[in-house]
């Protein structure tokens, strides 16, 4: 197959079609989307973190002028649905699946009770108050010490706050540790934060009595696994369900799972027999769409004397919240599967518990389990340097995994067994190009160096990006009567361009202009079947769909023009959206009297692993414990790029959302599990002013040779060693005092407590 | 306990007279929003911190999730429709696109309202000074740098004459 037809879009800094409508405030987002004679939702939210529900009782809400309907637990027999996990759903954690409304306790703060339905939203927030509930408070678990303690327990009949031990495995881990020449043992924290897409979730839904069919507007990046997980809980056939994806203000992992609202608002339409809308509000955000990272990472690692790592092994425990939600198991199993990074490292044995505590549920967040992962290692392998005398880079250099290794095979996670290999790349190219472009000789001078009353720091490490998770995606291309092309994709947009780059392929493919492109993607109604955005998966799924698509459109037009011009297919040529033979031709346009439609799958065993090297340059304020970044620059090789400019912008922006995970964001909770960080003037996010000096360098210097595109699912990426580099980074700066970073987020009052104590430390 | 009572107001909404039956507690966002039909004024926080309700009031940029409808009584306001035309993007919203300062376009409306007051009054705002007043708009995708980009790159259009 020719991977790049026509080879004039593919690679080009082709500007946005998104942008038009964007620009102009007239996208439609789900809160702009209204139904006639619709009813609003308002959710009532536990305040407690942990308890029996004795009582809830509607009526006073439920006489309120212009209230339509408090749906209680009770309106849906005796145990209200519980939501299925997408990944990895393993019948063990089936005792910690949500229920849609809290059933018999409640076990987080925000956790739904009760929803009302009325004519204006306000109406509806007025009636809320007017819900009395009665909860028997119970001790809440909020950390690990408490989860483990054991005198509150969660789910009682399963007896303790353990929901299930993930163990990867690779070589053999205790001989290495006896072989080792040195031993590093270390324990790191990274805080609570989360995805914090700026367009707060929301759903339209539309219950026809008649046809019995059910119209859900706002579905987002895996419209319809959620499809099928709506009409398992609803009783109705999957075909009579439509899910419609608006535009979507972001996503990163958290928008579009399967939350509690997913159910309950289809459900309070049918109810209600009228349409419902229902949006969010950001604190119903921060205590309610997935949390993240939350993990305590023991960990050793072996070293022989020159610097090879020779093993790992540690156990980590992460803080899953009160349920397992769809995808709560990615982030703690990749922490233990993806610890080896970019590094050969051939004997692994990490282990990664999943508590269950009373905080918001988690779930994925950009680079699930890299980023906190990618912490530990990187911190280790300069805490090994500084332990052998080693230079930062070379330690690096002497174990990053070689060209020649490749395909090669990572650790084996358990249970859900999942084996995977890096596919392919230059790992030292990368890292010996990000070291010259950031000017690592030359800033090598600084470290520790006092300037201005700052002290700078620099560190670099590598990183790995795993992408294109199967099983397939569908593409549906229709050449319209009036010679334009429609592209219908099971793939979904959360705000990454998805419309551009599709047609970008698109055009290519069937050598057509770029204008001339329809993308239609993501709702149910587009294709039979589609799975959607998540793991860098869409440009690399749906976009392979595509060209195989194109191939099987071409062959059909080829065939229509033969049976027009009375001729034998093979001898009709296409070119310039006209098909010809000798000195006949037709354009696109006339061809036939019915649009001509193909529909094609990419499938896809193996994963693609994009990977890279970022370096830092800081600047730490004793005083203060303030950190300014001065240079953050990251390399990485995606095998092909679609699109440079977009993609460019995913790299900084990912690496920006890094870089808030590494000073600024946290969820923070008192002992009582009532979240604290309630707004976004208490949950601090990056600013225009606060990063202003990052740059990125993507490069196409090893194709992926597990899909026709050779491109390698990216845009993740940059986020996944920010917090490892900056804490190396920051611990560089401070080498004098032996300031040692374990835990994020590096605000200023934790890097100035840690340089108090080590100055006490010192005295 | 809930008395609600309406007023009617009257304001001009990039350049038209409009009027509303609003609660005394609905927010101008809402108004906007859901009274007057225009929806590319996007509500991200509702307490006035991510700038993406952002709409000019009389020439100044403000929050209209934190302003009440009836507050504008009598005012004149723009949203990000008013900064428009369906012929062409303005030379503000082409550098957005030209820089690619916006993925999912949510903050957008709020960007390129603020960035257009800022520039309006002062269209020499050096890199610092757009860094600053753009710092209280939140956008989660883009990390910001092609957002001050496009909006420094924006500032002929306004008059700069060059720093
Ligand atoms: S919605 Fe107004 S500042 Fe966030
Ligand atoms: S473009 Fe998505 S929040 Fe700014």
């Amino acid at each position: 197959m020719n991977t790049r037809p026509g080879n004039s879009l593919i690679g080009s800094p082709v500007e946005r079609v998104e942008d038009l409508r964007f620009l102009r405030g007239k996208g439609t987002y789900v809160s702009d989307f209204s139904l006639p004679n619709q009813l609003h939702a308002v959710i009532l939210r536990s305040p407690e973190a942990h308890g029996v529900i004795r009582r809830i009782d509607t009526s006073r809400a439920r006489a309120l002028p212009g209230v339509h309907a408090v749906i209680t637990a009770a309106d849906f027999g005796a145990r209200p649905p519980h939501i299925p996990l997408r990944l990895q759903p393993l019948p063990e954690l089936a005792p910690f699946h949500q229920p849609v409304l809290a059933f018999e306790k409640v076990r987080y703060v925000g956790e739904p009770l009760a929803v009302v339905l009325a004519d204006t939203a306000s109406i509806a927030e007025d009636a809320l108050e007017l819900i009395d509930v009665e909860i028997a408070a119970l001790p809440a678990v909020t950390d690990r010490a408490s989860a483990e303690r054991g005198d509150s327990i969660l789910f009682e009949p399963h007896g303790s706050n353990r929901a299930l031990v993930w163990t990867a495995t690779r070589g053999d881990a205790e001989a290495a540790f006896v072989k080792a020449d040195v031993v590093l043992k270390e324990r790191f924290h990274i805080q609570r934060h989360a995805a914090m897409f700026m367009e707060p979730r929301g759903f339209v839904a539309d219950w026809n009595a008649e046809t019995q069919r059910l119209k859900v507007w706002g579905a987002a990046k895996v419209a319809w696994t959620n499809r099928r997980i709506l009409a398992t809980a609803m009783g109705l056939e999957e075909t009579a369900i439509d899910m419609v994806e608006l535009d979507v203000g972001g996503g990163f992992g958290s928008r579009g799972e399967f939350y509690p609202e997913d159910f309950l608002i289809p459900a309070a339409a049918r109810i209600a027999g009228r349409p419902v809308k229902w949006s969010e509000d950001r604190r119903e955000h921060l205590m309610c769409a997935n949390h993240a990272r939350d993990i305590e990472i023991n960990v050793e690692m072996a070293l022989a004397k020159d610097g090879r790592i020779l093993g790992l092994r540690g156990m980590c425990y992460s803080d899953n919240g009160a349920y397992l939600r769809t995808n709560g198991s990615v982030g703690p199993r990749n922490v233990a599967q993806f610890m080896s990074g970019p590094y050969k490292i051939e004997n692994i044995h990490l282990q990664t518990t999943m508590l269950t505590t009373n905080k918001t549920p988690s779930g994925t967040y950009r680079g699930p389990g890299r980023f906190e992962t990618d912490f530990a290692r990187e911190r280790l392998i300069d805490l090994a340097a500084k332990k052998l005398g080693m230079d930062r880079a070379e330690i690096r250099r002497k174990n990053l995994v070689a060209d020649a290794d490749m395909p090669y095979p990572l650790a084996t996670i358990q249970p859900f067994e999942s084996v995977t290999e890096l596919d392919s790349g230059d790992y030292h190219a990368v890292f010996d190009r990000c070291l010259k472009e950031f000017g690592w000789d030359e800033k090598s001078a600084l470290q520790g160096k006092l300037i201005d009353g700052r002290y700078h720091g620099i560190a670099v490490g590598s990183f790995i990006e795993g992408g294109a998770a199967g099983p397939k995606e569908d593409a549906r291309l229709a050449l319209e009567t009036d010679g334009s092309l429609t592209v219908h994709l099971g793939s979904s947009a959360v705000g990454q361009g998805l419309e551009t780059i599709m047609a970008q392929i698109a055009a290519d493919s069937m050598e057509m202009s770029f204008d001339r492109i329809r993308v239609l993607h993501g709702s149910t109604t587009h294709v039979t079947e589609g799975y959607g955005s998540y793991h860098s998966r869409s440009t690399v799924m749906g976009g392979s769909a595509i060209l195989l698509a194109a191939e099987k459109l071409k062959d059909k037009i080829r065939e229509c023009a033969a049976a027009r011009l009375g001729c034998s297919k093979d001898d009709v040529t296409i070119d310039a959206e006209t098909v010809r033979f000798k000195t006949t031709s037709l354009t696109f346009a006339g061809l036939g009297a019915e649009p001509i439609e193909v529909e094609a799958t990419f499938y896809n065993k193996k994963y693609t692993y994009a990977y890279g090297t970022q370096a830092a340059h800081v600047s730490v304020d004793v005083g203060t414990g303030h950190v300014r970044v001065h240079d953050y620059l990251s390399v990485e090789d995606v095998g092909r790029m679609i699109n440079p400019l977009t993609l460019h912008g995913q790299a900084i922006g990912s690496i920006v959302q890094g870089l808030g995970g590494t000073f600024l964001e946290h969820l923070v909770y008192d002992a009582n599990g009532q979240i604290l960080t309630g707004s976004l003037a208490d949950y601090l996010m990056p600013t225009a002013s606060d990063f202003p000096n990052i740059r990125s360098i993507t490069l196409e210097l090893k194709p992926s040779p597990n899909n026709p595109l050779g491109a390698k699912g990216a845009g993740e990426g940059g986020i996944i060693p920010v917090g490892g580099i900056i804490a190396n980074a920051v611990a560089n700066a401070l080498s004098h005092l032996g300031v040692e970073p374990m835990e994020l987020p590096l605000s200023p009052p934790r890097v100035w407590a840690l340089i108090d104590a080590a100055r006490r430390a010192k005295r | 306990m809930i008395a609600v009572t309406t007023m009617k107001i009257e304001f001009e909404v990039n350049g038209k007279a409009v009027s509303a039956d609003v609660e005394a507690r609905t927010t101008l966002a809402d108004c906007l929003r859901y009274d007057i039909g225009l929806t590319g004024t996007h509500v991200g926080c509702e307490h006035g911190v991510c700038g993406a309700c952002t709409v000019i009031v009389n020439g100044a940029a403000a929050r209209s999730c934190l302003m009440l409808a009836v507050q504008a009584d009598g005012e004149k306001v723009t949203t990000v429709e008013g900064l428009s035309n369906d012929e062409a993007l303005t030379p503000l919203q082409a550098s957005f696109r030209k820089h690619h300062a916006l993925q999912c376009g949510f903050c957008t409306p709020g960007m390129i309202t603020t960035a257009h007051a800022l520039l309006t009054h002062e269209p020499n705002a050096d890199e610092e000074r757009v860094r600053d007043v753009l710092s209280g708009n939140l956008c989660r995708c883009t990390g910001y740098i092609s957002i001050v980009e496009a909006v420094l790159d924006a500032r002929v259009a306004y008059g700069s004459k060059g720093e």
